[in-house]
């Protein structure tokens, strides 16, 4: 079989298409519909029954505002950290880096790795100030002690933004996900998203959110490290006999054991990262996590948990991308598309059918590999554990960009802090019902269009926008109000510029010819995150006002209280 | 009242012990992960071929690989070490700086 499945190894993944190469693995890409598959459908709706119940049992225990923002603060380090992983392991991840190792091997791997070292710098400079100096969202942190209007403005501001290019991207790929792995047709699949994220997190806030993505979590891990074991037994648990196998049968050979096309320049490669280790520690959906549990040791504990979960869970795709190499090419006319040459199978020179990609895209390599290892039941388990991803993903973006609106800019801004629990209540579900309809209609909107750069921006955003206002209020004793709202209006609007001006949109979305695009690196982050962070110093320092006098004054209390968690708020007594 | 325990609290040599040593560990911790991280991202940048090279004679395996998978794994190892000594030693101490605090 060796020779004649060499070429069609590879083919037409198109994975690095889309020019800002690491965006690219996060694109779920074009699908073309399949069968109804039944048993999927039938996982699904089981699925689908369970968290509603959840979220029925969640709603009794919903009445307050804070139960909404965060499930009352009484999940455990534990459960949290389950809730991060599966807030933060999307579909994208799963299927695309294990897509990305099917296709060229080691690549992948770097992309594993860059998607996790956000986690330590959660761990070393925020998860237990978060949790000290907040409350429900991460506006009531960075605007701690300055002035609230201005701050929270531009933390809602910076948090919709992230939330809604992370949502367009989940919504785009629930949709091609769905319509690949349930049959179903692409509007439907985003409705279903749609409504079923609504009644999660409206009826059930932030309980029912935690729940389904705990659940969705633990799935996630039992299902790929099933998959990995699956992979690795058939190699006596040597990885080496596996790398071995797969340079054999793979079209690239060798070349997916060492570094290929994902690291261009040194100055996107450091880029990347940056957006990648600084971005996790600015997105809105994880730091609002951070407010779920009672006390700074519990969000150590959560953190610790996720990164382990997050890290094992990426050493897994690893395993699977290569098993997919070697065991989908022992079935080729199951998994691969034909190669047509004038309505027939194109032959090669050896006299062996000739085969093109993976039925259903590049993406898929997961998605056939849990039926190459546990027949149909266990592919529609997979399935349906990608469609629990997107919904677990999704209403963890609504939720915060809920309280977003409710609680940063109706409470905090509008109504100056004199909202009470109940009407903050009301705010933040009529929000959640227009988030809802805004993600359908986007996912609607964009569905033809190329998507692949918007999660990549929406880290980036969080790097170069949210994480210096955070990280300089709660860190630096000059930093000001203004010099905080300057940085980030100077990090937000370069962040959103230059990745216009970048390959990623200038070329591949907005269709300019190869080459043409004026900012040559694959993320601005470098110089969008550094401009806020010059920003914020040098307008801080400049800042000798009266309101910038007292926010230096109130630092040494804050300080107190982020470190030793004096004065923090305590669970509310569920 | 409760400006009277901050300003007790920051008269206390145990709160700078603390802020000292738990931001010492953490920011020891994240340059060590930041060399870890971006060490093996320039080292693709500009070492690809080294990082290809084989592990041994007769091997497919490549330096790269177990190196990637180093990188997960201290990353994991590195976190849940910060997470042990706060949780424990740090916590300790910052119990006994509220303690005392409230006591006076």
């Amino acid at each position: 079989m060796t020779k004649s499945t060499r070429s069609l190894i590879g083919l037409g993944l198109g994975l690095f298409a889309a020019g800002g190469v690491l965006a690219a693995g996060a694109d779920l890409g074009n699908t073309t519909k399949q069968a109804t598959n039944w048993v999927a459908i039938a996982m699904f709706v089981v699925f689908v029954l369970i968290t509603l119940g959840i979220t029925r049992w969640a709603a009794m225990k919903t009445k307050t505002a804070a139960d909404f923002y965060t499930a009352g603060g009484g999940i455990t380090g534990f459960q949290n950290g389950l809730a991060i992983a599966g807030d933060y392991m999307s579909a994208a991840s799963f299927l695309g880096i294990s897509g990305l190792v099917f296709a060229n091997g080691f690549d992948g791997l770097i992309f594993s790795i860059g998607w996790l070292v956000g986690w330590p710098v959660i761990t070393f400079l925020m998860a237990e100030r978060l949790r000290n100096l907040g409350k429900f969202t991460f506006a009531d942190v960075a605007s701690y002690r300055f002035a609230q209007t201005p701050t929270r403005t531009f933390a809602a501001i910076g948090t919709l933004v992230v939330v809604a290019f992370y949502m367009i991207a989940q919504m785009v790929g629930a949709g091609q996900l769905i319509k690949v792995l349930f049959g179903l047709e692409y509007i439907y699949a985003v409705m279903i998203v749609g409504v079923l994220m609504m009644c999660y997190v409206l009826f059930g806030g932030m309980t029912a959110t935690t729940w389904v993505q705990i659940i969705k979590a633990i799935m996630l891990l039992c299902g790929a490290s099933f998959m990995a074991l699956a992979v690795l037994w058939q190699f006596n648990f040597n990885p080496e006999a596996l790398f071995a196998k797969a340079v054999e049968v793979h079209s690239k050979h060798d070349a997916i054991m060492s570094p290929g096309v994902l690291i261009k320049d040194p100055v996107s490669a450091i880029s990347v990262g940056m957006a990648l280790m600084f971005g996790t520690a600015g997105l809105p959906h994880i730091l609002m996590r951070f407010f779920t549990v009672p006390s700074a040791k519990e969000a150590r504990k959560s953190v610790g948990w996720a990164t382990t979960w997050i890290g094992y869970f990426y050493i897994l795709t690893f395993i699977i991308g290569f098993g997919a190499i070697v065991m989908l090419t022992q079935d080729p006319a199951a998994y691969y598309v034909p190669k047509m040459v004038d309505g027939v199978q194109a032959v090669g020179a050896d006299g062996k059918p000739v085969w093109d990609g993976l039925r259903g895209g590049g993406n898929m390599a997961a998605i056939h590999l849990s039926n190459a290892v546990g027949g149909n039941v266990f592919l529609g388990f997979i399935s349906a554990v990608a469609f629990a991803t997107i919904l677990a993903v999704v209403s963890g973006l609504t939720l915060s960009g809920a309280s977003a609106v409710s609680h940063d800019l109706y409470a905090t801004v509008f109504k100056h802090g004199n909202a009470d629990s109940a009407s903050e209540l009301r705010v933040s579900k009529i929000t959640t019902i227009f988030l809802g309809i805004i993600a359908v209609g986007l996912g609607i909107a964009f569905e033809k269009e190329n998507v692949a750069y918007m999660v990549m921006l929406a880290f980036v955003i969080a790097c170069s926008a949210n994480f210096p206002i955070l990280f300089m209020s709660v860190l630096w004793k000059d930093c000001t109000t203004k010099g905080a709202v300057a940085g980030g209006v100077v990090g937000l609007i370069s962040s959103v510029v230059l990745t216009i001006l970048s390959a990623s949109v200038w070329e591949a979305v907005m269709h300019n010819p190869k080459g043409s695009a004026w900012f040559p690196y694959s993320s601005p982050a470098i110089f969008s995150m550094t401009a806020a962070f010059v920003v914020i110093y040098v307008v801080s320092k400049l800042d000798n006002s009266k309101q910038a006098q007292l926010e230096r004054s109130l630092y040494p209390a804050q300080k107190v209280r982020s470190e030793t968690g004096f004065g923090a708020s305590s669970a509310s007594g569920h | 009242m409760s400006e009277d325990i901050v300003a007790r609290i920051e008269a206390n040599p145990k709160y700078h012990e603390l802020v000292h040593k738990r931001n010492s560990f953490g920011i020891t911790l994240s340059i060590l992960m930041i060399i870890a991280y971006y060490g093996y991202i320039l080292l693709i940048a500009f070492n690809k071929e080294w990082l290809g090279t084989k592990l041994g004679a007769g091997m497919v395996t490549s330096v790269g690989i177990p190196l990637g998978v180093g990188v997960i794994v201290f990353t994991i190892i590195v976190t849940n070490i910060y997470v042990r000594r706060a949780n424990t030693e740090f916590d300790d101490l910052n119990a006994e700086i509220l303690r005392e605090a409230n006591k006076k």
